[in-house]
């Protein structure tokens, strides 16, 4: 049996030997900064990208950890922003509990559908997810939910105001909190990969045979897997319920899920922080990539993903890790 | 019972589309072990060219003969270019580069051809056929898929190239040592697949029109085909790809309704995959670990 993957693994330490703590004090400050210089619209562009940031970063848990290709993840995405508008268009909750109810709902989903997924391997998965992804708008439109869902027409939420008398407008708000939820999430994730639990994914991925000869449970660890994966997409798409305000079958195509896979593809496949650069690139990319074109962003979407593939499988994860590498020598 | 006899015969009508596409799927995994997402945009891609080659005035079959010239050239051109330096990549990245391709392509043939809804013409008797139970165009689509299956099957069991690719696939390095030249023997199964896609997609045009996103569902159900048939073979592919037409036919009437057709496919991609994931007529593949 040939080896399966030659991915890029990240190593246990930060490539630079900076201080810790300035690190972070500089990254707080990135992360803080848009509250006070950005305009509205702005502001919202980086809040779905921190949300991208995270739905990506469960696709990566599944796909470049564990080596189970998902094109499906989109499906995920889109049961996390309906339970999150179903519950505070429907049934009157507030927004910050439907975060654990998505994660919930979908940790379950994603366990139903790792379960047949154990069974398939490589370009079978991919293609199973695929069909799943393409048959979630249809499902979503379906006559017989139509008084949770609201059929074609969606569910309309709204934007929650700041708590305790904060001076911040609503916008500012969300961004605040989507940021502080992301964070939870990226922190929880690393600490996932940096474990026993985490190595045990990855030797998965990169030798079954013999992840399984030295004593790792293959099936529950894959379907564990999946469903954490599930869990933290379907939060991000609780997110991007509330910040869209809005959510319809249209908005949960086919191309949702292809983006979340060039995201990961393009931030770094199997890289924790792969998932922020993939975030920023699905949301401006498109901005960009119209600038250069105005009739087919697709063509050129699809072009940076095959151009990356050719050039940087690592990713700009993988890019910045090989810079830092050249300087520290 | 006419209406039922009237669905099966319409799902078979269909199927025969489904049967099209899924042959072209299982050439492509016979010849390379791949399975690509791609086809069905390549196969709208080539509809296009063939709407422009008769919209040029040329006769449909000599348009229909050189559209498939012309698609099997661009087949061989992907494999040579995208899939050739990527040959011992990881799975992941094949995948990624069919999305890749994917995104190219669909986008590529909305660029060019504009994205509005076209009706395509059928080279047969366009009219209803034995007291109304078929069309024409179905009865004469049904009976293209099964001449190109019939010519894959001959091609693939008596012709030396024939014997050539189903070694090159089944254990590239052998055959390399008995003089195969195994990586033209793969380009040489792209061009067959995008030839047969594109003999789908001109088939299926005039039935659905042609929009850039016309072969999506149809790929989903091309897939359940080849899948319920076994996807290292082409007869049960064909079988396969005849059978979810007449199941989609009939559940969509009678269980679940037009609305849920496309979540039937997927139904039975994984009901396939966790009771007999060879297929029906697939090969049981035993590893030797």
């Amino acid at each position: 049996m040939a080896t399966e993957t030659t991915l890029p693994i990240a190593p246990p330490r930060p490539a630079f030997a900076v201080d810790p703590r300035i690190v972070w004090g500089v990254g707080l400050i990135i992360l803080v900064a848009p509250l006070f210089l950005a305009e509205s619209y702005q502001l919202f562009q980086l809040t779905l990208a921190a949300i991208y940031a995270i739905a990506i970063l469960g696709l990566n848990l599944v796909t470049g950890y564990n080596g189970q290709i998902s094109l499906g993840h989109g499906a995920f995405y889109a049961a996390g922003a309906y339970v999150a508008a179903i519950m505070m268009d429907k049934l009157n909750l507030p927004y910050w509990s439907t975060l654990p109810a998505a994660a919930v709902l979908c940790g379950l989903l994603g366990y139903g559908i790792g379960l047949p997924a154990l069974r398939l391997g490589g370009l079978y998965l991919a293609l199973t997810t695929f069909s799943l992804a393409v048959a979630v708008p249809q499902i979503l439109k379906y006559k017989g939910i139509e008084a949770w869902t609201g059929g074609v027409q969606g569910v309309l939420v709204t934007k929650p105001d700041a708590p305790f008398g904060l001076p911040l407008n609503s916008d500012q708000y969300l961004y605040l909190f989507t940021i502080l939820v992301a964070l939870g999430i990226f922190l929880l994730a690393r600490n996932l990969m940096a474990s026993r639990i985490g190595r045990a994914i990855m030797a998965i991925r990169d030798h079954g045979l013999a992840a399984e000869a030295m004593g790792m449970d293959i099936a529950s660890l894959k379907t564990s897997t999946f469903a954490v994966s599930a869990m933290i997409t379907g939060v991000a798409g609780a997110l991007s319920a509330i910040a869209v305000e809005f959510v319809s079958p249209d908005s949960f195509q086919v191309p949702l899920s292809i983006t979340l896979f060039v995201g990961m593809v393009v931030g770094g496949v199997a890289s924790i922080i792969g998932g922020v650069f993939g975030g920023l690139f699905v949301v401006f990319m498109p901005n960009v990539a119209e600038g250069i074109s105005k009739a087919a962003p697709g063509v050129i979407y699809g072009c940076i993903l095959i151009a990356f593939l050719f050039v940087l499988p690592g990713g700009v994860a993988g890019l910045l890790r090989r810079l830092a590498a050249r300087l520290r020598r | 019972m006419n209406g039922f006899l009237h669905q099966v015969i319409a799902g078979i009508a269909t199927g025969g589309i489904y049967a099209s596409v899924a042959l072209a799927l299982v050439m492509i995994y016979q010849a390379t072990h791949h399975v690509n997402f791609a086809q069905g945009e390549m196969a709208t891609f080539s509809t296009y060219i063939a709407l422009t080659l008769v919209q040029a005035g040329l006769p449909f079959w000599v348009a229909f003969f050189a559209t498939v010239g012309i698609s099997f050239c661009i087949g061989v051109v992907i494999e040579r270019v995208l899939m050739r330096p990527m040959a011992n990549a990881a799975v992941l990245t094949h995948v990624g580069l069919f999305i890749g391709l994917v995104l190219v392509v669909s986008n590529l043939t909305g660029w060019v051809f504009d994205y509005t809804v076209k009706p395509f013409p059928t080279p047969f008797h366009d009219g209803p056929l034995l007291g109304g139970l078929v069309t024409g165009h179905e009865l004469g689509s049904t009976a293209v898929t099964l001449v190109v299956l019939g010519l894959v099957y001959l091609f693939f069991r008596h012709t030396r190239l024939g014997l050539a690719m189903r070694a090159a696939a089944f254990n590239p390095v052998s055959a390399r040592l008995v003089g195969v030249r195994v990586g033209w023997m793969l380009a040489l199964g792209w061009g067959l697949a995008a030839a047969i896609g594109a003999i789908a997609g001109i088939m299926v045009a005039p039935v659905v029109f042609l929009e850039p996103n016309m072969m999506l569902g149809i790929l989903l159900y091309a897939f359940a085909g080849a899948l319920l048939g076994g996807i290292d073979n082409p007869g049960g592919a064909v079988i396969g790809g005849f059978a979810v037409g007449v199941i989609e036919n009939l559940g969509g009437t009678y269980i679940v309704g037009t609305e849920l057709k496309l979540t039937l496919a997927l139904v039975i991609i994984i009901g396939v995959l966790l009771v007999r994931p060879a297929g029906l007529f697939g090969r049981v593949v035993l590893s030797r670990v």
